[in-house]
């Protein structure tokens, strides 16, 4: 479904993928760990075209994400590709990035009749069936500032949702809420992945829910992939010293 | 000094020709902001995202614009245009010379409302493919503009209080049919005072206005918070 | 660092990139004879430019102080003196002084009237400036003066103003800029500052867009000479001043 092909991304002299290689599968959940500034962030907003790529490629279902085709070979893509390609994808932000001028229910319409064309009434009914599968449906005429963060959250998990998109990226979804909210957005996600056929990677620091809900857990060091695999094998029996020392860190803190 | 230096029965007899002047006031300058509003969006948003070289230049011709007078601009649109072969009456030349100045003014103030929407609101529209226009027009604009307007509402009184300068193209506005009535009577200080104290007054309510507005904006700001 | 990399170094060459284009397309379009004429009306110019400021740079600080620290009689004088003068443009007061003083018997240079109108003009925008400066020192620095058992005055002298300019300074210059546009309207009071000359010259050449760019170009280096200078003296006035957390 998803293929990175040795790709890299630097910021300056910074290199914060380095020559990766990734591939996920139609509908398998893949979380991803890390230290900070281990590039794991960069991985969901390459794929969201929100940061552009210095080498390789990245392949979803099949076509090329950041080039297309031309002749043989592979050019940068246009506007219109990636116009195009992102319909695939969906994204959900560590800061929920609200429209605060907007009310739930038109948060979520607004793609719907921006970019899907729907007539107001059909938009309006379908973002309200969003709002109503993330529990927020006596919510849906507040203002996002009215929102506690778990409902900010969920908002935007419906909002990504609207255009039904093959693969959901998740990144840090509750990093920034109050540790008594997170339960209710990761329950969210839980369902999400229970009822619907979706490619999911999470970037997150839930290590007991990555290891109950993912099937693949990768983790990210200096922009490589230094371990992965089955979460439970993963995480009952890290191999790299370098990964030993991270979950333990984390368990401490955690 | 022989007469009185303060004519009652002049005044009354001057008023009604400077109450019809001031009306032409009042439309170059809402013709004239109005020109500026739209101007200095466009400014600024060519300079927020347009290419490398559109930026280079917008920054250029606001930064020339805001440091050299506005009589000299007000002259060159309305003695050159002619050689292009377009010629201006002197009131549609003086409101595109306002309209301009101003303008570059209210770009910079448009440029920081814009910098103020918080860079996850440019993603969450990438996220969702919101096509460039639409993601300024419904979720960047809505949330730069109100942010600026007392600052703007500032610059409308500038813009007012500078419409004098068109007597110099001869647009009969307040100033020049003040200097007129003067020149006639050789009596200045009934016209020119009252001029004066017609700007003034207005100055004033509209600057108490921007204040109010700025209160109303500081507390109702509840709903656009983050 | 590399001299010339230096933003303020840039500021300078464009400055004098402005002049030499000025000169290069007046030399080029047959304007040369009336270079020395130009020049003339830069030197008036500069006149009302320097008057102006120096009127503006005493009036302010005294205004301002009248507004926050004055009793209510000196502090309605400066509100009202401020009041009028930000309510109303620099062109109407120019007229006023200039065509009805003298019926008040007073006539004066139209050089002079261009002074005191422009200073006081800015000087009006200064008093705010310099209010809000005074207003921005922090409480803690008054305090701290009154425990060494400093006077009001002694604290605003040695204490407040001299942390207060620096404050000011990026304000000031543009005020300084505004009154170098503002001279230009010392032409219609019949002094023959750059504008005049540009119109006189105008009028005898017919060479309307040479003339008015050569104009313009020379302003725009003159406002960059400006921004120039008070960049030096932000930068001289800033050293041992670093302030509180952040700047």
């Amino acid at each position: 479904m998803v293929h990175f092909d040795h790709v890299t991304k630097r910021y300056g002299s910074l290199t914060v993928l380095d020559g990766l290689d990734l591939r996920i599968a139609p509908n398998e959940k893949v979380a991803i760990i890390g230290p900070s500034g281990s590039g794991k962030t960069t991985v969901l907003r390459a794929l969201m075209t929100l940061d552009r790529i210095d080498d390789g490629v990245i392949w979803v279902d099949g076509e090329p994400l950041t080039h297309m085709r031309r002749g043989d070979g592979l050019v940068r893509a246009d506007g219109k590709h990636l116009r195009r390609m992102r319909s695939k994808i969906g994204m959900v932000f560590q800061h929920f990035n609200l429209f605060p001028h907007m009310t739930a229910l038109k948060n979520c319409m607004e793609a719907l009749v921006r970019v899907l064309g729907l007539p107001v009434e059909e938009a309006r009914q379908r973002a309200g069936e969003l709002l109503a599968m993330v529990g927020l449906a006596d919510k849906q005429d507040e203002y996002p500032a009215r929102l506690s963060g778990g409902q900010q959250q969920r908002v935007a998990i419906a909002r990504a949702l609207a255009l039904r998109p093959k693969i959901m990226l998740f990144d840090e979804v509750t990093s920034a809420l109050d540790p008594e909210l997170c339960a209710e957005v990761l329950g969210v996600i839980r369902e999400l992945g229970r009822a619907h056929q979706l490619t999911m990677l999470m970037v997150t620091h839930q290590m007991g829910f990555a290891r109950e809900f993912a099937d693949r857990v990768c983790f990210f060091d200096s922009g490589r992939i230094a371990e992965q695999g089955p979460a439970r094998e993963f995480f009952d029996a890290p191999r790299g010293e370098r990964t030993q020392r991270f979950l333990r860190a984390v368990m401490d803190a955690g | 000094m022989s007469e009185s230096f303060w004519d009652w029965a002049y005044v009354w007899q001057v008023l009604p020709e400077l109450v019809d002047a001031s009306v032409v006031t009042v439309k170059a300058t809402v013709s004239g902001f109005a020109l500026a509003l739209i101007i200095g969006l466009a400014f600024a948003i060519a300079r927020m995202i347009g290419p490398g070289w559109l930026r280079q230049t917008t920054i250029g011709i606001v930064e020339v614009i805001r440091s050299t007078p506005l009589l000299i601009q007000l002259f060159l649109l309305y003695y050159v245009m002619p050689e292009f072969g377009l010629t201006l009456d002197a009131m549609t030349a003086g409101v595109l010379a306002l309209g301009l100045h101003y303008g570059a003014y209210c770009s910079e103030v448009y440029r920081a409302g814009l910098e103020g929407v918080p860079k996850g609101q440019w993603e969450a529209a990438v996220a969702l493919n919101l096509p460039p226009w639409v993601t300024m027009k419904r979720i960047i604009l809505p949330q730069a503009i109100p942010p600026a307007v007392p600052a703007l509402g500032n610059y409308l009184v500038a813009l007012f209080k500078e419409t004098p300068l068109l007597s110099v193209i001869a647009v009969l506005e307040l100033m020049q049919t003040a200097k007129l009535l003067g020149s006639e009577s050789f009596r200045y200080i009934e016209p020119i005072t009252l001029v004066g104290l017609f700007f003034l007054f207005f100055s004033l309510v509209a600057a108490a206005l921007v204040r109010a507005l700025e209160r109303r904006l500081g507390r109702g700001s509840g709903r656009v918070a983050r | 660092m590399n001299a010339l990399s230096h933003p303020h170094w840039r500021l300078l060459v464009a400055a004098l990139a402005c002049f030499a284009a000025a000169f290069a397309l007046a030399s080029a379009t047959g304007l040369a004879r009336s270079v020395p004429e130009l020049l003339r009306g830069i030197g008036v110019t500069a006149t009302v430019m320097f008057g102006g400021s120096a009127v503006a740079i005493v009036v302010a600080p005294v205004a301002a102080l009248c507004k926050l620290y004055g009793g209510s009689a000196i502090r309605w004088l400066a509100i009202g003196y401020i009041e009028t003068f930000r309510g109303t443009s620099a062109l109407v007061q120019l007229f006023w002084l200039f065509f009805v003083l003298p019926h008040f018997g007073i006539t004066l240079e139209p050089l002079t009237v261009a002074i005191a109108a422009l200073g006081l003009n800015i000087g009006a925008y200064g008093a705010e400036v310099v209010r809000g400066a005074v207003l921005a020192v922090p409480r803690g620095q008054w305090e701290a003066a009154s425990a060494l058992n400093m006077t009001q005055s002694q604290t605003l002298r040695r204490v407040v103003l001299p942390q207060a300019w620096v404050l000011m300074i990026p304000a000031w210059g543009n005020l300084l800029i505004e009154l170098l546009k503002a001279t230009s309207l010392v032409s219609l009071i019949t002094l023959a500052d750059l504008t005049f000359k540009a119109q006189q010259i105008n009028q005898n050449t017919l060479q309307t867009v040479e003339v008015f760019s050569i104009v313009l170009l020379v302003y725009l280096g003159l406002s960059l000479l400006i921004t120039l200078g008070m960049r030096q003296l932000e930068r001289r006035a800033s050293f041992g001043l670093a302030r509180g957390p952040g700047t």
